[in-house]
């Protein structure tokens, strides 16, 4: 069977940055994989290597077997964006968002059908957002703010779901009821690679790890990606085995 | 019962005129249609790009007279060019974008002035840079209705596509649908729409007609669709009372037009109920003397 997402020795540079260096990366389908590393040590750009928004100078990637651009041209790849990305005093309500997510399956002008609605009003009940569907998607709650574009993910009916930072500026209870709703997509069988330098949630959430640092320091279980010796190598802190991680 | 004539005859005097009829027929439309597009522009932020475009038609208009075409063909051509120059020298230096525009609409501009003083005098330059409403040919009022037309019609057909992408670029991309084609897609409309607004309010104001209205109406509400409807209200509102002002003080109508939007601006800015900078001093002025 092939994998969900199959990146092949990609080297993605920016000018003279070299931001992937020889990267692969290759997730079954049904598995959820944690993307671990700093600020600047490549995960947005793996994310756009997958999505076909950076073009690797060297190397392959397929989603679902098929290249990237037909994955996306069928609506299998959904993407939860970083808070940062998103204008959260644009004019829209929580549903509007929801329903972008149906785009790809209508006409030009985006006219929405019966069961475009159906698949919004079961996406907005999947992540428990139906009370608050009307709301302007800037009243909402960081948690809940995570929640309806991942709804706009499911409304889509996309297997393969690329998460920036989900749990970046939510509280520690919607961390949780993040964690309990990925995981129920990925039991519904979708595919899953979320980025995250909170590794808390980590060993609750993730089937496999991979600790990138402009290449790939380590890929494998959670439990032996997270031990202090790989991350060290990582995080490169310059200090005695394990030191910096009991302070 | 005399403010009430007084009041009517304010509107119904200058309406016995021709010339203001048209001048209304063309700034109300163009007001319609710059008010559809000012609630993207003010979403995306690209009051910039408006001022651009607009300024960068001036070659354009002045090359129309020289040859005897249309002014909105020789508009359109230089404001298409602007944006398509400014996309490519963005992309193959290392300028920042805002310096880009600025070295793009300035030196067309430059060439539009340039042009300008070599033109027979049948073409008054303040008449391109300021308007001339209350002089408008036939011809003119009949791109202008053309091109409003084009405008409205694209929009309409292609609404919630351009609503996606000012909100999220990426998640266009990401289900396959081009964000770059939709982004030159609305900086066409954009130079379509300056070319009709420069009749109302001449180049210089235009920017004014394809943000204020948006940015008014962006302060007074969070839904989009409302947002659009609110725009629309501004700028006809702005553009009925601007002729009429013009014609009973007999000053600049585009000025007047532009300051009735402006004035609209201000009182959402100052008043909304829910962004009024009025309230909000209130409420935190309130929370503080409680604590």
């Amino acid at each position: 069977m092939s994998a969900a997402i199959e990146v092949q020795g990609a080297t993605v540079r920016y000018g003279e940055v070299l931001a992937l260096d020889d990267v692969s990366v290759s997730v079954r389908p049904g598995r959820v994989c944690g993307l671990l590393g700093m600020n600047g040590s490549g995960k947005s750009t793996l994310f756009k290597t997958v999505l076909g928004l950076a073009t690797p100078d060297r190397g392959r990637v397929r989603v679902l077997g098929m290249k990237s651009a037909a994955a996306r041209r069928k609506g299998l790849l959904g993407y939860v964006p970083q808070s940062e990305q998103v204008d959260w005093a644009f004019p829209v309500r929580v549903r509007d968002v929801v329903m972008m997510g149906r785009y790809g399956h209508m006409g030009h002008r985006r006219r929405p059908r019966p069961d475009d609605r159906e698949a919004v009003e079961h996406a907005l009940a999947r992540t428990d957002l139906t009370d608050l569907a009307d709301r302007q998607i800037g009243a909402l709650s960081g948690g809940q703010r995570k929640r309806a574009f991942v709804a706009r993910a499911i409304a889509q009916g996309a297997d393969v779901l690329l998460l920036d930072e989900p749990f970046a500026g939510v509280d520690k209870r919607s961390e949780a009821t993040i964690t309990d709703l990925l995981l129920q997509l990925r039991r519904a069988g979708h595919t899953l690679l979320v980025s995250t330098h909170d590794l808390s949630q980590v060993p609750a959430l993730c089937d496999e790890a991979l600790l990138l640092q402009g290449r790939v320091i380590a890929h494998g279980p959670p439990e032996q990606v997270l031990e202090p010796d790989v991350l060290l190598e990582a995080f490169g802190v310059p200090t005695s085995k394990g030191a910096t991680w009991t302070r | 019962m005399d403010t009430v004539t007084a009041l009517v005859e304010w509107f119904t005097v200058p309406m016995q005129f021709e010339f203001v009829q048209r001048a209304l027929l063309v700034s109300v439309v163009a007001g319609l249609v710059c008010a559809v597009l000012s609630c993207w522009m003010t979403l995306v932020g690209w009051s910039l790009m408006g001022d651009a475009v607009s300024h960068a038609v001036l070659p354009g208009v002045v090359l129309s007279y020289m040859l005897g075409l249309p002014f909105a063909l020789g508009a359109l051509v230089f404001g298409a060019g602007s944006v398509a120059l400014i996309g490519v020298v963005n992309r193959t230096s290392r300028v920042k974008e805002d310096a880009v525009i600025g070295v793009v609409f300035t030196a067309l501009f430059a060439l539009g002035l340039v042009l300008v003083s070599r033109v027979p005098s049948q073409t008054d330059l303040s008449h391109i840079l300021f308007g001339n409403v209350l002089g408008v040919s036939d011809t003119d009022i009949l791109q202008v209705l053309v091109l409003a037309a084009v405008v409205l019609a694209v929009v309409w057909y292609k609404h919630r596509d351009l609503t996606m992408y000012a909100f999220d670029p990426v998640h266009a991309h990401a289900i396959g649908v081009n964000p770059r084609l939709l982004e030159t897609l609305l900086l066409g409309l954009l130079a379509v729409t300056v070319v009709v607004a420069l009749q109302a309010v001449g180049i210089v104001l235009v920017v004014a007609m394809v943000i204020i209205p948006g940015a008014t109406a962006y302060l007074l509400t969070d839904r989009f669709e409302r947002m659009l409807l609110i725009a629309m209200a501004v700028s006809v509102t702005a553009s009925v009372s601007g002729v009429f002002t013009s014609f009973h003080l007999n000053v600049s109508t585009g000025g007047c037009i532009v300051l009735a939007q402006a004035a609209l601006f201000t009182v959402a800015y100052l008043f909304s109920p829910r962004q009024g900078v009025l309230w909000r001093g209130r409420t935190a002025r309130a929370l503080r003397n409680r604590a």
